[in-house]
């Protein structure tokens, strides 16, 4: 029998059906991380952020940094969903004359807060961003997500360190935790206990499954209110909802093909 | 011109309240001043310069104006990445400040020695940098670096014996200052190692009878074409100097403005050769051996200046 979809589950599969035209569109690949990444881009975006569309340099807005900025695709796909531009926009994805990167650039759309990239800047951005938020905006939150490999990244120990230190219990890193990396399976190119290790830089440590709304929900909520800096690891799916090449290293440098395109709308 | 830096980033944290000054992990006997008296605005960040570029950058985007402080290799190599996706691709409010620019940390090795910061620096859209000689200078370039609303590196050196700065100069970021007036030959010269141009203009003068124009350029990006081809029009010969590779600093920029402005003169640039200077030894030392004595780079204008 086929599970009734709520209504953010119901915007986390037209996020998905976006990422899927848009690599179908401009034949590029990167869509596995930002499959496995819209659960949790839909409930930050529709439940767990305070933000408003029409004013998205309130200053009294919470901040998302897209630390794994390959995940792109979901992360535009959210913001049209969430009403920041239309979603026809989203045609002009890493296309000629386009408006979007394969990673997102600050300015090139309203929503986009950082730019980035290289793995293991966003963390750094936005413990700056907490730093000066704790001071003069307490109750804003900044949210940061960050891939499970891009953990291997020195300054992301460095950022945590720092956070623990001036107590920016406002700083919430969300680990998509799926698995894989550039060329590999994470526990295999590195034996890391992320748990462990955030615990033993001063971080509370939350977990959840990361396609499944209503922990989703539950556990960020909770990651808002906690008295030193938060990560929520959220174990994920790598290329969620096109089953052949879900759990898989190709997911990331997957193109979707007319037949997997095709297949995906019959569904 | 540590202590020059310091006092002038205490005039200017007093007046702006925006400011947030962050540091690596350096700054004794420098720093002190500005941790005592912005205690909430000083931050040591700790041995991680990539992660305090990261920090500046998102205190940039909540509104701050930052600066951020280490030894010159460290904060422009190990965070380079950083300046460029970070501060210069945004165009953030962050000023990136080297100490010890060039050779000053000469017996500490290679590791401590900047001879690539300005080229580096300089390739970066959005980036503007100082590199001033002395006293003046380094005050004038903090300040027009902290007015400046985006992105900026400063090379700081050591103080020169001397003050150079004269009543009627005026800070002009993208010009440089006469120093010393003549009308033959035009030396340019960015850093500390000005100091060496008043001694080979006084070996010119002596040796050849021709009179040195001593030009001081604490901008090296931007630099003003105009206000150099006017300088440089009536000269025999330009020559540059720089404690820094003869690739992507001064030099390179001057010749640029000559290939493109079609000027017909003699140019001669003075810089570290494109090798690592491994030997042991103080900063006069360690220049000497580039190549960059007064004695060798005045014995070189002469030669070229017969070649005329």
């Amino acid at each position: 029998m086929k599970k009734r979809l709520n209504d953010t589950e119901k915007t986390s599969c037209r996020i998905r059906s976006h990422v899927v035209d848009m690599s179908y569109r401009s034949k590029t690949a990167e869509i596995g991380s930002a499959l496995c990444i819209s659960d949790i881009l839909t409930v930050l975006y529709f439940n767990i952020l305070n933000i408003n569309p029409k004013k998205p340099k309130d200053e009294k807005r919470d901040y998302f940094v897209l630390s794994k900025g390959h995940g792109a695709a979901a992360l535009y796909a959210t913001l049209a969903e969430r009403g920041f531009f239309p979603t026809n926009k989203l045609e002009k994805y890493r296309v000629n004359d386009g408006i979007f990167h394969g990673h997102p650039s600050r300015g090139s759309a309203p929503g986009i807060e950082v730019s980035t990239g290289s793995l293991g800047h966003g963390l750094s951005i936005g413990t700056g961003i907490a730093l000066t938020l704790k001071k003069e905006n307490p109750k804003v939150r900044v949210f940061v997500l960050v891939g499970d490999g891009e953990c291997n990244e020195g300054s992301i120990w460095e950022a945590t360190m720092f956070a623990s230190t001036h107590k920016l219990n406002n700083l919430v890193a969300v680990i998509d935790d799926n698995g894989f990396q550039g060329f590999g399976k994470t526990r295999e190119i590195h034996k890391m206990n992320l748990e462990q290790k955030f615990k033993s830089f001063g971080w509370k440590v939350l977990k959840t499954d990361g396609h499944n709304h209503s922990q989703l929900k539950k556990t960020l909520t909770e990651a808002r209110n906690q008295s030193k800096p938060t990560v929520v690891i959220a174990k994920t799916i790598a290329g969620k909802g096109i089953p052949h090449i879900e759990h898989t290293l190709l997911a990331h440098y997957y193109v979707v093909d007319e037949k997997t395109h095709k297949n995906h709308y019959a569904k | 011109m540590r202590n020059d830096f310091t006092k002038q980033v205490n005039i200017e944290m007093k007046k702006n309240k925006n400011i947030i000054f962050l540091t690596g992990d350096l700054g004794f006997n420098a720093l002190e001043s500005i941790r005592t008296n912005f205690p909430d605005r000083f931050i040591n960040v700790g041995v991680a310069e990539a992660n305090m570029i990261g920090i500046a950058a998102g205190l940039a985007l909540t509104g701050k104006k930052v600066i951020t402080y280490s030894i010159a290799p460290f904060i422009t190599l190990r965070a380079y990445e950083q300046i460029r996706n970070d501060l210069c691709y945004q165009n953030l409010d962050v000023k990136v400040v080297g100490t010890g620019g060039g050779f000053n940390y000469s017996t500490h090795g290679l590791s401590h020695h900047s001879i690539e910061d300005l080229a580096i620096m300089s390739v970066l859209p959005n980036m503007e940098v100082f590199s001033p000689s002395y006293s003046w200078e380094a005050k004038e370039s903090i300040r027009a670096m902290i007015k400046s609303k985006g992105p900026a590196y400063i090379r700081l050196g050591k103080n020169p014996a001397l003050d150079y700065s004269k009543p009627d100069f005026k800070f002009v970021v993208g010009q440089g200052y006469i120093i010393k007036p003549g009308k033959d030959i035009l030396l340019m010269i960015t850093g500390n190692i000005l100091d060496y141009g008043v001694t080979i203009a006084n070996i010119i003068k002596e040796e050849v009878g021709l009179n040195i124009c001593l030009v001081s350029m604490p901008s090296i990006k931007p630099i003003d074409e105009e206000w150099f081809l006017k300088v440089a029009k009536n000269m025999k010969m330009v020559a540059t100097m720089e404690e820094h590779s003869l690739h992507g600093g001064l030099a390179s920029k001057i010749s640029m403005i000559f290939s493109q402005s079609g000027l017909n003169k003699k140019f001669l640039p003075f810089g570290i050769p494109d090798r690592f200077i491994k030997d042991v030894g103080n900063r006069d030392f360690l220049l000497k051996k580039s190549g960059l004595d007064p004695e060798t780079v005045s014995k070189k204008i002469i030669q070229c200046l017969k070649n005329i």
